[in-house]
This record gives C-alpha cells, sequence and structure tokens, in this order.
C-alpha cells in the first residue's frame, strides 16, 4: 500500500456514441500524494479536464471511462455507486471551476450555498449552518462576511465569486481539491491573490490539490510535480523545476520556447518567437504513433510507427518520447 | 497628406460616459464615466499597446478609435483630420482607416458564409466590381496571412482556432486600413498557436508598414510586441511610455502592481523576476502618484484633479498635488 491519496493507472476515457468509439484520453497513470500540489497541463481537447470529471464520477455521456483504475485513499472509486460518489464529492474531493458565475446558483445567496455544504455533508442544522458559512467567507477573506452572506452572485465581483467557490469547496475540509483553470477568468492582479489563497488554505488543511491549467506561470506558482498532457496522453511528468528549466519532451520543450519570456526582450533583442508547427489534432484523427510526431522537429521513423514507451529520468519524473532531450 | 509632425492617431481629451438608470422604474439617473480626459498618439508604424484590467475602459477607447462608439467630449484625429463630431467622415470612409481583430475568430465570422463571402462583402461595399480583381485580392491576401488560397471557399466551423485567427486578421487587411486594432489576439488560441500568430502580426506589420493599437492585459505578450506601452486604470492612463521604459523601470505603484503579478513560469522558480516591483519610487516633490489605493474606485463620480507628468523623454506618470 502506498502513501498516495489519489492513484490514477492506464486511465481510458472514450467517446462512444452511435457504434462509434474515439479515444480522447489514453493510458494516463499518476499520483498524488498527501498535501501535494500536481498540475495538469495541457491545450484545449487535450483531455486533462474531462480526466479530473472522471474521478469525481461527473462524466456524462458520450464520454465513458473505458479501463484503468482510479483509487482515492485506498477506495477503487469506479466501484462506487453514485450515492457513494455523492457523499463523496464535496466532502472529500472538491471540486472549483474556471466561471464561478456559471457554477453558482444565481437564484440563492451565496451564504446559502456554503452552508448547503454543512448542512448535506456534517449534519448541522441551518442555523449552525449559517454561522459556518459566515466564517467560511471569513477565511477567504471576503470582507464584511456577515453581511456577504446574504448577498446573490450578481452582486460580486468575478474575484470575490470565486472566493465564494473556493469557501464551498473547502467547507467540509477535503482531502483532495480539484481546481480546473480556476484563475483563466479572472484579472491578473485577482489572479495571484487568488492563487496566494489557495495556496495558503491548503497548506493549513493539508489539503492536496489537482491543478489544472493551460497556464504554465499558474503551474509553476501552485504546484510540486507537473504532468504535461497531449491529445489524450501524459508526455512528461518531473517535478516543477526540472519541468520548466530542462524540459524534456520536445512539446514541452517547443511550448515554453514559443511563449514570449518577461524580460527577455531587453537582455537580447526582440527574437522571432519560436513556432510550434501545424495544429493540435483533432480526436477524430489522432496520427498514429506518438501524437505529437506530425509537429515535432525531432521526429524520426519509429515515431509515427510506435507509441514511445516510458523513459525514467531523474528525480522520479518519466518522459515518454524516442528523442527526448537527455 | 498629412505632414511629418501629425501622429496617425491622436486621441484627445476624450471623454466617454453613459447614463446608467436605477432604482425604482429607473429613476435614478448616473453617469458610468468608462473613459475620463483621456489623451494619446499613435504614431506611424508604431505598436501601441493598452493594458489594464477589465472594466479599466480600454476597450471603450478603442472602439471609439473605430467610430463604434460615440464620444461624450474630446475629439480623435486621424491623420490630422478629425472624426469625431460634426466633421467625422462617413461609416465606408472609417473602415478603410482602421479596422479590428477581436478576440475570438469565430465569434466574429458569419458561421454561414464562406470565408470568401466574408472576405468579398467588404470590397464590394467599397466599390471593387472587377470579379478577378477581387479574387486576386483574395487569394493575396490568403497567402499573405498563411493559408492557402483554395481553402477561402471553407466555412469558419472548417478552420483551428489559430487558423480562424488569420481569417480574422485576413478581414480586419482586406481594406488596406492604416491603423489596426488587435483586441487581445492570442488569448482566446492554445498556447501552442499563440507564437504563430504573434509573429504573423509582427511580420504584416513590418510588410505593409501597419499601426497597431493593442489591447491586452498578457503583459508578456505586450513586451514582445509593443513599441510603446499607456496602462489604463478606471479611464485614465496612468502610466506610458515607450515599451522599455515602461517595463525596465515602471514608476506607478499601479504599472508595478500589474507587472508584479505576472506568473512567468521561468522567474517562479528562480525567483529572479526581471523587475523589482516591491518598492515604488519616490514621486517628484510636492506630488503623489495618483491613484494610491486600488479595488476602491468609483465610476459614477468625477476623479480629482491629476495630471499626466512627463518624468522623461517619452515616459509619463499620472501625479496628484499634495497637500
Amino acid at each position: 500500500m502506498t502513501d498516495n491519496l489519489l492513484e490514477v493507472r492506464d486511465l481510458r476515457l472514450d467517446i462512444v456514441s452511435g457504434g462509434v468509439s474515439h479515444n480522447v484520453v489514453d493510458n494516463v497513470s499518476f499520483s498524488i500524494g498527501r498535501g501535494e500540489a500536481y498540475g495538469l497541463v495541457g491545450e484545449s481537447g487535450c483531455g486533462k479536464s474531462i480526466t479530473a470529471l472522471s474521478i469525481i464520477g461527473l462524466l456524462r455521456k458520450p464520454l465513458a471511462v473505458t479501463g484503468g483504475t482510479l483509487n482515492f485513499n485506498g477506495r477503487d472509486l469506479r466501484g462506487l455507486s453514485k450515492g457513494e460518489l455523492r457523499r463523496l464529492r464535496g466532502e472529500k474531493i472538491a471540486m472549483i471551476f474556471q466561471e464561478p458565475m456559471t457554477a453558482l446558483n444565481p437564484l440563492s445567496p451565496v451564504g446559502r450555498q456554503i452552508a448547503e455544504m454543512f448542512v448535506l455533508h456534517k449534519g448541522a442544522t441551518w442555523k449552525e449552518a449559517e454561522r459556518l458559512a459566515i466564517e467560511a467567507l471569513g477565511n477567504v477573506q471576503v470582507p464584511a462576511p456577515e453581511e456577504r452572506v446574504k448577498a446573490y452572485p450578481h452582486q460580486m465581483s468575478g474575484g470575490m465569486r470565486q472566493r465564494v467557490m473556493i469557501a464551498i469547496a473547502l467547507a467540509c475540509n477535503p482531502d483532495l481539491l480539484i481546481a480546473d483553470e480556476p484563475t483563466t477568468a479572472l484579472d491578473v492582479t485577482v489572479q495571484a491573490e487568488i492563487l496566494k489563497l489557495v495556496k495558503e488554505l491548503c497548506a493549513a488543511r493539508g489539503t492536496s490539490v489537482l491543478m489544472i491549467s493551460h497556464d504554465l506561470g499558474v503551474i509553476a506558482n501552485m504546484c510540486n510535480r507537473v504532468g504535461i498532457m497531449y491529445a489524450g496522453r501524459l508526455v512528461e511528468e518531473r517535478p516543477v523545476a526540472d519541468l520548466f528549466l530542462h524540459p524534456a519532451h520536445p512539446y514541452t520543450g517547443g511550448l515554453l520556447k514559443s511563449l514570449p519570456q518577461l524580460g527577455s526582450r531587453r537582455l537580447e533583442g526582440r527574437k522571432r518567437l519560436q513556432e510550434i508547427e501545424g495544429t493540435v489534432p483533432s480526436i477524430a484523427n489522432f496520427p498514429p504513433g506518438c501524437r505529437f510526431q506530425p509537429r515535432c522537429h525531432r521526429a524520426t521513423p519509429v515515431c509515427s510507427a510506435e507509441i514511445p514507451p516510458l523513459s525514467a529520468l531523474s528525480h522520479d519524473g518519466f518522459v515518454k518520447c524516442f528523442n527526448h532531450e537527455r | 497628406m498629412s505632414d511629418n509632425n501629425e501622429p496617425l492617431v491622436r486621441v484627445d481629451n476624450l471623454s466617454v460616459h453613459f447614463p446608467v438608470r436605477n432604482g425604482l422604474f429607473g429613476r435614478t439617473k448616473r453617469t458610468l464615466r468608462a473613459v475620463n480626459e483621456l489623451s494619446l498618439t499613435l504614431n506611424k508604424g508604431e505598436c501601441l499597446s493598452v493594458v489594464g484590467e477589465s472594466g479599466c475602459g480600454k476597450s471603450t477607447l478603442a472602439l471609439s478609435i473605430l467610430g463604434l462608439q460615440e464620444p461624450t467630449a474630446g475629439e480623435i484625429f486621424f491623420e490630422g483630420r478629425s472624426i469625431t463630431g460634426k466633421a467625422q467622415p462617413t461609416r465606408l470612409e472609417r473602415a478603410g482607416m482602421a479596422q479590428m481583430v477581436f478576440q475570438d475568430p469565430y465569434a466574429s465570422l458569419n458561421p454561414r458564409q464562406t470565408i470568401y463571402t466574408s472576405l468579398a462583402a467588404p470590397l464590394k461595399l467599397h466599390g471593387v466590381k472587377d470579379r478577378a480583381e477581387i479574387n486576386r485580392r483574395i487569394e493575396s491576401m490568403m497567402q499573405l496571412v498563411g493559408l492557402k488560397p483554395e481553402q477561402a471557399r471553407r466555412f469558419p466551423h472548417e478552420f483551428s482556432g489559430g487558423q480562424r485567427q488569420r481569417i480574422g486578421i485576413a478581414r480586419a487587411l482586406i481594406l488596406n486600413p492604416k491603423v489596426v486594432v488587435l483586441d487581445e489576439p492570442v488569448s482566446a488560441l492554445d498556447v501552442s498557436i499563440r507564437a504563430q500568430i504573434i509573429n504573423l502580426l509582427l511580420e504584416l506589420k513590418e510588410r505593409l508598414d501597419l499601426s497597431y493599437i493593442m489591447i491586452s492585459h498578457d503583459l508578456s505578450v505586450v513586451e514582445h510586441m509593443s513599441d510603446r506601452v499607456a496602462v489604463m486604470y478606471f479611464g485614465q492612463i496612468v502610466e506610458t511610455g515607450s515599451w522599455d521604459r515602461v517595463f525596465t523601470d515602471p514608476q506607478h505603484p499601479y504599472t508595478r502592481r500589474l507587472i508584479g503579478a505576472i506568473l512567468d513560469p521561468v522567474t517562479e522558480l528562480t525567483g529572479q523576476s526581471p523587475v523589482d516591483t516591491r518598492e515604488t519610487p519616490e514621486p517628484p516633490a510636492g506630488y503623489d502618484y495618483y491613484p494610491r489605493e486600488f479595488g476602491k474606485h468609483d465610476v459614477y463620480s468625477l476623479p480629482p484633479a491629476s495630471q499626466l507628468v512627463a518624468l522623461r523623454e517619452d515616459h509619463s506618470v499620472r501625479l496628484i498635488a499634495r497637500g
């Protein structure tokens, strides 16, 4: 038995509709330790969000888990009934989404939406729960929480709404917080505040975090270990510093080089950004072998013939590439 | 012809206010001040970036320059000619002056029209009647933005996000405008595609002698692309100057706050920020930076009198007299 909180092994997700099936997530394995912040990085459509949804059992048809195991705290999540999953969600695993306005109920005061967590999962009375909600709102640094519990989501700013989401998510002290692009819809200065808040609250409670983002800066700021997903596969996993300072997969390296880096124009003048040629393949026609191979500048014939196996790297990292950086 | 000293675009004391009705039956009327006495200039061949957070008025400013938003007060000049008020040009004339590239190219292209139809419509409106001429211009425009001419027969949904943004750029450039307003041109795109579009925009600027006004909140992209930068906070410019002055030596606390909030992966890990944003430099004697406090701004009331003061050549900050 390992000490990991979450173990995802060989996860496979497919879109099955009308007898046709398309693979969207292929053999994804990763684990998250207790108190660890793990980042899952990838572009839109790479399968990072649905991987997260499969963990909390929120996948909807036509998407389905077609293989692999999801182990949380020693329990097999795939074997749980709907009721068991519902109890787990919110209490042990909580999630915050990109756009708090669509995740919150517009017709209910935010205080009630927080209080609901205590009533549903902790068996508190509404009166008790209301007091706890004020406390929870204070914990996420919403000013004048006694007043703000009565506010409706539309009366709050984007940053305040995301604080409410965090208060709901952390209300029951979950073991795992899944954050799916939690700051993408926010202004930069608000983003910095929200990330700091999530980091501090999770560190204080020992909550593990699964952070999903396409923003490498956010991931570097928040996470200990990072997995890079491309077209449904995990192609590289490393401790955060190794990944960003010495990327091994050509996709990771290309991604880092393609972004303008703050301060580099001053030091080296304006250089043409290094592009990654081509576009992200669509689910309906993934290329054979390595899925990055058609865009890869290091590709060799073997890349389109076979799926690259896992190569171990120092510090518990791995990369799946025949021609990776050493 | 414009004389050499006249900038391409000059915004002079622009104010845009919106009446907002509130209260029971909309009886209380208030004025939302989106842009307050803002002045700026865009020189030929320049990329001027307007940065700021949502609600700061940067999009209202862009719409005014495009002629899509009537200013409450102030004037905008294009090559020395006023384009606001009584003397304003027709919409057709304006379309040849400035065009816009939108953030989400999918939302800005008609899904039921082929790319050809979308690109041909402005040409026809502007009096290009000859079929062969239209075909030739569309063909060369498609090549210019890195697409194949035959792809013009397709519909927007047949393209990827990056290709759609190329089409958005083609649509903006088909009338040969002198100014292109770029509204968050890469923020809706996949990370691995952004470099392609940024490179394309910089190339086109050189090749076609374009001038850009870029609206963005992504400061890494702004630093890479801009010649000059204007930082906006609630309807006013709080700091403006050449890109290197604003990024190397930011003076205003708000600019420093914005730059300090950038999450750059390498900076995060090495802890070496290219700019020390912790301590705000001393303002000139007798003055203080305006504003000093953030997040408490009232968009309905007139801000106190403050001025944009030049600290040195091509670098100004907003100051308020102490006392």
